[in-house]
């Protein structure tokens, strides 16, 4: 009997499309101020995630945070920010050019993700993100869900990441 | 794997997301030029090496990024604790008299 496990959709990995990204670097005393301007009320406490509308925010350090966006609200967070420079200093930059999205999704999504990154992954509750490392390459790992991993890589990174997941994809499918 | 708290993440995690940094608790010159060589050597170079207790920095850098300090038993490898960049050293003996 053959075992038809190249057919079964263990896990899918796909390349998602460009998103508009900043790294928000805010004090303290600020912080209310930043949030307020994204429309929402920023997260604290490392790898806790608020959403508002399409926008998601994760709090990466104690003050940093990752926004994310859809490219066409770029500009206009831009903006909202250049207003508020003068009574809350800040640091907003771009870097939606710097990094690829994966998305990582099916029953087997858990261990692939296993294959390269160190972490306890089930204490990495759904609907939050943390930023890790994936065989030595920093990433921001977000779980959407139980089964349902993104993955930003650094662009100059990406080949070798992504050559990673596919032959541990390929490695599943096979049954190893 | 040497699992490490980190206190501004408040979880334990992997070494991997670790750098480690050197000695803590080094105190730059506030007057570099006023040193003599030998102090100047003594500040860049001079370390305590102990067998025991080492106070050292550590960064998170696959994470929050952030540096802390980590008080670590170079005969064992293990962690005696780890606490916040900026805060004095940890009284060890009292720790251990609580627990």
């Amino acid at each position: 009997m053959t075992n038809q496990k190249h057919d079964f959709p263990w896990v899918t990995i796909e390349d998602l499309a460009p998103d508009a990204r900043f790294s928000l670097r805010v004090g303290e005393a600020g912080r209310d101020r930043a949030g307020l301007t994204l429309g929402l009320s920023l997260p604290t406490g490392v790898s806790n995630v608020v959403r508002h509308g399409e926008r998601a925010v994760v709090c990466l350090g104690p003050d940093e945070w990752l926004v994310t966006a859809p490219e066409g609200e770029r500009d206009a967070i831009v903006e909202a920010f250049a207003t508020i420079y003068d009574q809350t200093p800040h640091s907003l930059v771009e870097i939606s050019d710097r990094e690829l999205t994966y998305r990582i999704t099916g029953p087997a999504a858990f261990t692939l993700m296993t294959i390269g990154c160190p972490r306890d992954l089930s204490r990495l509750t759904p609907g939050r993100a943390v930023r890790t490392v994936f065989d030595g390459a920093t990433v921001i790992l977000w779980r959407d869900a139980e089964d349902a991993f993104r993955l930003d890589v650094w662009r100059s990174f990406a080949p070798h990441v992504r050559d990673l997941l596919d032959t541990g994809r390929a490695e599943l499918a096979a049954g190893l | 794997m040497l699992l490490i708290h980190c206190p501004y993440c408040d979880e334990t995690l992997p070494e991997l997301e670790f750098a480690y940094a050197g000695e803590a608790h080094i105190e730059r010159p506030k007057d570099p030029s006023a040193l003599s060589d030998e102090e100047w050597r003594d500040f860049l170079f001079i370390r305590t090496n102990p067998k025991g207790t080492h106070y050292e920095r550590w960064r998170h850098v696959h994470g929050c990024a952030r540096y802390f300090n980590a008080a670590r038993d170079t005969v064992s490898d293990k962690f005696l604790t780890t606490y916040r960049a900026g805060e004095a050293r940890p009284d060890l003996d009292r720790k251990e008299a609580a627990e």
